[in-house]
């Protein structure tokens, strides 16, 4: 798939989309309507997006504290550089990972270079997962931490324009 | 262009509720796993997803308004990948003093480029969020957050993304 540079629809897609989707029948007929577009093209670009990864997906994003997810640690390492990829990609692979990340240290203050955060109904069993992580790293964990939040400061989401 | 910021009022709300007790029914737990992705881009989608969850589509509307509103969902629409777009999402944290919690808060939330933020168990103990339109935006508003605060920002920029599954069975 060769990958077209973003152009100004996306542009304006984002910026008709990012505080969410209509909540009316025919959603996408109020998109082409704002956009000046047909129904069919802004289907036809959203398609497109989420074929290029430019939209990762449409739908809801829940507040996970509302769901009785209020345990978020975010678990962190420091790894070998060299081995990095093969780690990441396994610690990845783990249920309960949510997002896993490399991400420079900042030293001295931060020695820690993978990112791994886990969700879990209470901390007992994020500690739970997290430990599974040190397990699965071994001797290749050379430093840890886990950062739990303790709340929701702002979560917007995107905002551009 | 206005936007409309859905239930944003009542996060914090919801953002304390003890989880178990969140008031949420079980259709409102059917909508939101069914929900988390692949939403149709049909005519109608919303009558299509009603319809596989065997309710009608005015039903699904009014709960999806009030999920929003009540903050269970933050949002509801296309999740972008705004690096694809040109932009830079970057984790960032800073060490706020205790007693200048609130106040710095208020400050760093002020920004809209703030996109989340969190308070974690650390002597980093603010995480945030950037999300910018093009690579420069981000040394720029870093600049901007260190001035208003007076407190050096640590920018943490992921190298790799290894996973990214945010999905939460409800």
């Amino acid at each position: 798939m060769t990958t077209r540079p973003p152009d100004d629809l996306d542009r304006r897609l984002v910026l008709a989309t990012q505080a969410g989707l209509p909540l009316v029948p025919r959603p996408y007929d109020v998109l082409a309507a704002q956009l000046g577009i047909s129904p069919g093209e802004v289907r036809a670009r959203l398609a497109d997006m989420l074929d290029n990864g430019r939209i990762r997906r449409i739908g809801a994003v829940p507040n996970h504290y509302a769901l009785g997810y209020t345990a978020n640690g975010m678990s962190v390492w420091d790894v070998p550089d060299e081995r990095i990829v093969e780690l990441g990609e396994a610690v990845g692979r783990l249920p309960g990972v949510t997002h896993c990340y490399e991400r420079p240290r900042a030293l001295p203050d931060w020695p820690y270079n993978l990112f791994a955060m886990v969700h879990g109904k209470d901390r007992e069993s994020v500690l739970a997962q997290v430990e599974e992580i040190a397990t699965l790293l071994g001797s290749a964990c050379r430093g840890r931490d886990v950062l739990f939040s303790t709340a929701i400061l702002k979560k917007t989401g995107l905002r551009i324009g | 262009m206005s936007t409309v910021r859905h239930g944003e009022a009542d996060l914090a709300r919801a953002a304390r509720l003890p989880g178990q007790g969140s008031g949420l029914d079980a259709l409102d737990r059917r909508i939101i796993n069914a929900l988390q992705g692949g939403f149709p881009l049909s005519d109608t989608p919303y009558q299509d997803v009603a319809e596989g969850l065997g309710i009608d589509e005015a039903t699904l509307l009014d709960r999806l308004q009030r999920l929003l509103d009540t903050g269970v969902l933050t949002r509801f629409g296309p999740m972008f990948q705004i690096e694809r777009l040109g932009g830079r999402f970057v984790l960032a944290a800073l060490a706020v003093p205790e007693e200048r919690f609130e106040v710095v808060t208020a400050l760093v939330n002020a920004f809209p480029e703030v996109a989340h933020n969190y308070r974690r168990t650390h002597r980093l103990n603010m995480w945030f969020v950037l999300a910018t339109e093009t690579p420069q935006g981000i040394d720029d508003v870093i600049r901007r957050i260190e001035s208003a605060t007076g407190l050096p920002v640590f920018a943490f920029p992921k190298r790799r993304e290894f996973f990214v599954d945010m999905r939460l069975q409800a």
